[in-house]
């Protein structure tokens, strides 16, 4: 009984004059994991784009800033020492030749790539990737939805039947269909492309929370107020449903790089003289006896990077769904101790 | 709901049009199809053309090609079907219908084993919520559901298959491993059991003495060169499933279940011997019928012995029975380990990494069975490492939702015990949302596993998808989507009729 009372103490202390957004940033900067993953992401995304530095356009619009790498990732340069990597996180109290970076990190492949510049080059594309597939399916999957929930009737009928018809292709299938035709034109385009078809889940979800938020009172309200169909919209019923909308964003994106990855690796996706970490994973799986960094390495940003987008999102549904109780700490006692008496 | 099935359907087929005819130009516009013609050397370089032209019908633009197709697919109304013809001239319904069965065997295995491991482990992770076992599992899930398919596959080609077969020449653990393994499952254990320290310590106790001695014992019987369960290692096994059957499906204080899933463990070791005998005669066919008459044996017990509440323990009898079948063929299965390690095709490294079978291997059903095995085992690792992890996060948030509802709480204030509770009114309720998931996730599995596939050369409808992919062999395609998308579609469908007979607060309409 004393610990249900502590848990209201502990929420009704949380949420305490506080706004909507206030209480959900609270939440978040709560959650341990989620806070340390979005500090490894922002390292990795600095550390793609300073160091080999940015390279987008094509022949007629090329805009290029070189970064503090020494090497280019298409770059082809002797190898030194068979292409061992050189990077050493080791002290020397332990393997007597103390941290160093040296030459080529990780590693050359057998005609002298260098290893550190194409797997940046490679987290580059792949975090692009995951951002554009982000941005344009949620924003297609948020209006088809809204329009959907929002007009229902033939609108929704027609909306939810497109909706099936992308729905009905696995989105491997479409993604390798759609990189085998338009791979070639880079990666932006790809994404864009890959965006187009991956954004039904959204739209389902965003479709169901206007449907159940359309018949609340506040909405009965703001109509008798007067209040336009887009004011509606836009100011209120979307503010309600956008805890779902970041946090399956966030799935999306991270559902989203393996996607990318998985297309390169099958040869659908991103092409050469460009990299992506799937590709450089396809390219060097055979030689994996030999040279196994260049397999390694791709492999392990891949993993990190869905991994923290996978722990900001797990962290964002804690902190939007109010009915998630946590962990109760000492420290929370100590609190609702404070507020019980 | 006849109306409703009927709709849904025609609205089906019509979607089932429009997706085709998009993937049709999809890929009829990706590339060009003469590619490797074009670049050949052959010296009758335009009669191949011409030919392939001919065949495929490519001087028909493919927004009117596709319809030639469609015709061939309405066919099977009038008893001719026709899904066309591949690049190299052969009927693609022809390929279709071995990359099915090498496809389903591969998936179908790796679903059900995810599902029901998910499933065990998110539950137990939801009842020790927020203890360091939940915790683990939760990052476990996460990294799982983070790692690249393709990767892992070579990582576990590269330490898995190859590491295993090394050890296989000499096959005994040292005695370091067996102690690392000990600690192990003495940290794991009083996890995942959970209670008071001296409870956990004493589960710590027994679960390091039981792992190395285990493990010791099967080093001293050289138990992987020729592995084996024996009758007496099975009657112990038996009794344990009895008895856990029984627990977790009435509770152990009706004695009535518990000794009819005793008498069907009693049954299955007398069969055990004429088992053996006749065995060398089994077929796939026997196989099935021998699980279905050992469930039907085990529900006549249970029926036969139940006494006014008879439903209950024949179920809880014929679970016993079917287990008790499976530890059965298991042990025969594993007698056929050495015959099949010592044949000549396999020479000495079983666990292969590519490939649905060894070539030209010739045996019994029991050493056709474990050649299936080694071949299965690592794309199923894959496939099952994140499929696993999905499951164990939905059915984890799936049981802790449930076990906030009200009727849980009356359930507990009726004085139900915590098993009753979890089992009957718990687990339940959570396994609604988890069908629709389910239904999803097979629809999704036929064509899913394109790039697990193709890591390991398994010649099933991935690979004939990315095969004609890559050749702009628009046929292939369409056969593979086709019936990927029917079955999407299908399953979809029955997602939804299965939730409202679930939930009858759901009402189709």
């Amino acid at each position: 009984m004393t610990e249900e009372r502590a848990e209201n103490a502990i929420e009704l202390k949380e949420v305490e004059g506080l706004s909507q957004g206030k209480i959900v940033l609270k939440r978040f900067l709560h959650h341990k994991a989620a806070i340390a993953s979005m500090v490894a992401l922002l390292a990795i995304i600095l550390l793609a784009f300073t160091s080999v530095g940015i390279d987008v356009g094509s022949e007629g619009a090329k805009v290029k800033i070189p970064g503090w790498w020494k090497y280019d990732y298409a770059q082809i340069n002797d190898v030194e020492n068979g292409g061992l990597p050189t990077l050493d996180l080791l002290p020397s109290f332990i393997d007597g030749t103390g941290v160093q970076i040296g030459n080529h990190p990780f590693g050359q492949d057998e005609i002298g790539h260098d290893g550190f510049a194409r797997v940046m080059r490679g987290a580059q594309q792949s975090i692009m990737v995951m951002f554009v597939i982000g941005i344009v399916a949620t924003s297609i999957g948020v209006v088809v939805g809204s329009i959907a929930g929002f007009y229902r009737r033939w609108v929704d009928a027609v909306l939810m039947r497109l909706t099936d018809l992308i729905i009905t292709i696995p989105v491997v299938i479409v993604g390798a269909v759609i990189g085998r035709a338009v791979g070639n034109l880079g990666a932006f385009l790809l994404a864009v492309f890959l965006g187009l078809f991956s954004w039904t889940g959204l739209a389902r979800l965003v479709r169901g929370e206007f449907l159940s938020l359309r018949e609340r009172e506040f909405v009965d309200a703001a109509r008798v107020a007067g209040a336009s169909n887009r004011r509606i919209i836009f100011k209120h019923i979307l503010p309600n449903a956008i805890g779902v909308v970041i946090v399956n964003t966030t799935l999306l994106m991270s559902a989203a790089i393996l996607l990318e990855t998985g297309l390169s690796f099958i040869g659908f996706g991103v092409r050469l003289p460009d990299v992506s970490l799937g590709y450089l994973i396809n390219e060097n799986q055979t030689a994996f006896s030999t040279r196994p960094w260049l397999f390694w390495y791709p492999g392990l940003f891949i993993v990190g990077i869905a991994l923290c987008v996978n722990f900001i999102g797990d962290g964002l549904r804690d902190a939007f769904d109010p009915r998630q109780k946590r962990a109760i700490t000492a420290k929370d006692k100590r609190v609702a101790k404070v507020v019980t008496k | 709901m006849l109306r409703f099935i009927t709709r849904r359907l025609l609205a089906s087929v019509v979607v089932l049009f429009a997706a085709t005819y998009l993937m049709y130009i999809l890929t009829a516009y990706s590339g060009d199809p003469l590619e490797d013609l074009r670049t050949s050397t052959a010296r009758n370089k335009e009669q191949l053309i011409q030919r392939r032209v001919d065949v495929l019908q490519l001087n028909v633009p493919p927004y009117l090609r596709y319809f030639i197709w469609l015709g061939g697919v309405l066919g099977a109304f009038v008893g001719k079907f026709d899904l066309g013809k591949n690049m190299n001239g052969q009927a693609v319904s022809a390929q279709l219908g071995s990359a099915i069965m090498t496809t389903l065997q591969l998936v179908i295995v790796a679903t059900l084993t995810a599902i029901v491991l998910g499933v065990i482990v998110g539950i137990s992770t939801a009842l020790r919520q927020y203890s360091a076992f939940d915790y683990t599992i939760t990052f476990t899930s996460f990294l799982f559901f983070s790692l690249p398919v393709f990767w892992v596959a070579v990582l576990l080609k590269q330490y898995m298959a190859i590491g295993f077969n090394d050890f296989l020449q000499d096959p005994q653990i040292p005695i370091v491993l067996i102690f690392v393994f000990a600690v192990l499952s003495a940290i794991i254990w009083p996890g995942i059991i959970g209670g008071r320290w001296m409870i956990k310590l004493r589960i710590a106790a027994i679960a390091f003495v039981v792992t190395s001695g285990l493990l010791l014992l099967l080093n001293m019987t050289n138990w992987f060169s020729s592995p084996g369960i024996g009758p007496i290692a099975g009657l112990v096994l038996g009794v344990a499933i009895a008895f856990a059957v029984t627990a977790l499906s009435t509770g152990l204080s009706n004695k009535r279940a518990r000794n009819a899933s005793l008498i069907v463990v009693g049954i299955g070791m007398v069969a055990w011997w004429p088992f053996n005998l006749l065995s060398m005669y089994v077929s796939g066919f026997a196989f099935f019928g021998l699980a279905v008459a050992s469930v039907l044996v085990g529900y006549f017990v249970g029926h036969f012995m139940g006494g006014e509440d008879k439903a209950p323990v024949a179920r809880t009898a014929a679970i016993t029975a079917l287990l008790m079948g499976a530890v059965i063929a298991l042990d025969r299965f594993m007698q056929a380990w050495k015959p099949y390690y010592e044949s000549s095709y396999i020479s000495g490294r079983p666990f292969a990494t590519v490939g649905a079978q060894t070539p030209n291997l010739q045996g019994s059903f029991w050493v056709m069975g474990v050649d299936k095995f080694t071949h299965l085992l690592l794309p199923t690792l894959a496939l099952l490492l994140i499929g696993f992890a999905g499951y164990t996060r939905y059915s984890r948030a799936s049981l802790l939702e449930t076990l906030n509802q009200d009727y849980i709480r009356t359930a507990r204030a009726k004085g139900l015990s915590e098993r009753t509770v979890v089992v009957r009114h718990a687990f339940r309720n959570t396994m609604i949302p988890l069908t629709t998931l389910v239904a999803f996730d097979f629809a999704g599995v036929i064509g899913g596993a394109v790039i697990t596939e193709r890591v390991f050369s398994w010649s099933g409808m991935g690979s004939l998808f990315i095969e004609g992919l890559h050749r702009v062999d628009v046929n292939t395609v369409m056969g593979f989507f086709l019936i990927t998308g029917t079955v999407a579609i299908l399953f979809n469908l029955l997602a939804d009729v299965v939730y409202s007979l679930l939930d009858p607060r759901i009402r189709v309409s």
